[in-house]
């Protein structure tokens, strides 16, 4: 699915070769500084490398529209933004943003129960903890619904527990739904338990690459 | 109607001692501005009085080459001033921009005020000309300075939030609309402010300019109103020419955010 060769990024990444494969869920690990938001953040094109290639689907990204491979392949920050207004608005600007159609209230109440987010869809966001704000943006991105999901740190603002349970159930997602999930983890444990495909970086090299 | 006053030279002489007045009380309080004081003072009376001499020449050979000229100094004077005056650091495209806007916005409501609304024969008459365009220009400089200021401001302070936009699949255009419109109401809520207090708070300069040398302030205020509604389209259309094009100058062809300079 995403293929590296050659890849450069000021000083911060040299990336020889790598393979993310297709419908896997890819775990990238390794010490903070390491790279791993940079490299996430080339996949969607938030940045452009300075030399070599990156395929998606066979296709170079050089030749794929910025913003159409930003609807299919999704970011989800370390700190995503949350917007002023309800839960309500905070799901649907994705869509909105995407231009996709609508989603009805059925289908937003079925996302905060993924995200465990026991909240209705009026309410104000303003007061909203941290760690509910995370996984409202979680929601958000996975209400889009994209072909591969690229998340980084999905669950740093949440309790180990919560973490586990969050990130079982986007994996659970993803293998039902036929997705390819690309997740930067600080967490060990995680990887090890969830990754088909683990990914380690150090000094902005890849240091490993291997089946789970 | 009674004829104007003309002002003697003593008595121009008498309005200095405002300038001394405050001169004696910056001194007595050992606030350092005295040199600021005495050199704006200055400045102000030999740019007034070369100003003077200049139109009345003008006003006496009309002449559509100098109208343009006078307007063409105008507008180089303005958007220096912007650039100088906004203390962010701009980027050469944005730079373009600004004048780009600034003269665009201000020649179509000039033209439009001139030709349809005043209708002044002939068009390039610099009695009309150049007091109006004066207004326009120097209006449209103080919204398109502020207009700059909250642009850049709000693109930086909302980074995150138009990059979290992006991720989710947000054109530029609709990830900076928050900025671009908190920029534009900023750089026109002066000027809508300013017509609430008209007439009440404050008689503008030019109406009073108008009444002072005879005109029925009948006349000075249908001039007045009309100038201010000019003053308004001029503010509005410089300023959301800016930031439609402005925000547009943090990007890159690949839709990615670009911050230069920083």
């Amino acid at each position: 699915m995403f293929f590296i060769k050659n890849v450069r990024y000021k000083s911060i990444l040299d990336i020889e070769n790598l393979i993310i494969p297709d419908h896997k869920i890819t775990c990238i690990v390794g010490e903070s500084g390491s790279g791993k938001t940079t490299l996430l953040k080339l996949f969607n094109k938030m940045i452009s490398s300075d030399g070599g290639e990156i395929l998606y689907n066979e296709q170079s990204l050089a030749n794929i529209n910025a913003i159409t491979l930003r609807r299919k392949v999704v970011m989800l920050s370390q700190n995503p933004s949350i917007f002023k207004g309800s839960i309500r608005d905070n799901l649907l600007i994705g869509l909105k943003f995407a231009e996709k159609s609508l989603a009805a209230d059925d289908k937003l109440y079925e996302i905060l129960k993924m995200v465990h987010l026991n909240k209705g869809l009026d309410e104000d966001t303003e007061n909203m903890s941290g760690g509910e704000k995370q996984r409202l943006a979680l929601g958000r991105v996975l209400l889009l619904d994209p072909e591969c999901f690229l998340l980084d740190e999905p669950s740093s603002a949440l309790d180990e527990d919560t973490e586990h349970l969050i990130i079982e159930k986007i994996v659970q997602y993803s293998k039902a739904n036929n997705k390819t999930l690309i997740m930067v983890t600080h967490s060990k444990k995680a990887a090890d338990t969830f990754a088909d495909y683990i990914v380690e970086m150090r000094n902005g090299r890849v240091i490993s690459q291997r089946e789970v | 109607m009674d004829k104007v006053v003309d002002l003697q030279i003593w008595q121009m002489a008498a309005a200095y001692v405002f300038v001394l007045l405050l001169l004696f009380i910056v001194r007595r309080r050992g606030i350092n501005r005295e040199k600021e004081i005495i050199i704006s003072t200055f400045r102000m009376t030999i740019q007034l009085i070369l100003t003077g001499y200049i139109l009345v020449y003008l006003f006496e050979k009309p002449n559509p080459f100098f109208t343009i000229l006078v307007i063409l100094i105008m507008e180089i004077f303005s958007i220096y001033n912007i650039i100088k005056r906004v203390k962010e650091k701009l980027s050469s495209r944005l730079k373009k921009i600004i004048a780009f806007s600034m003269i665009i916005g201000t020649t179509t409501s000039l033209l439009f005020f001139i030709l349809i609304v005043v209708n002044v024969s002939p068009w390039y008459d610099p009695r009309y000309f150049i007091p109006i365009a004066g207004m326009l220009i120097g209006n449209a400089m103080t919204g398109i300075s502020l207009g700059v200021t909250k642009l850049i401001d709000g693109m930086y302070a909302q980074r995150n939030l138009i990059e979290t936009s992006l991720m989710l699949g947000a054109t530029p255009e609709a990830s900076c609309k928050p900025v671009v419109d908190g920029a534009f109401d900023s750089a026109i809520l002066p000027t809508i402010n300013s017509m609430v207090g008209m007439g009440i708070v404050f008689l503008p300069g030019m109406m009073t300019g108008q009444i002072l040398s005879g005109t029925s302030p009948v006349t000075a205020i249908e001039y007045q109103i009309a100038i201010m509604l000019g003053i308004l389209g001029s503010v509005a259309l410089t300023v959301i020419l800016f930031v439609q094009l402005g925000y547009k100058t943090f990007f890159n062809s690949e839709s990615q955010l670009v911050f230069a300079d920083k």
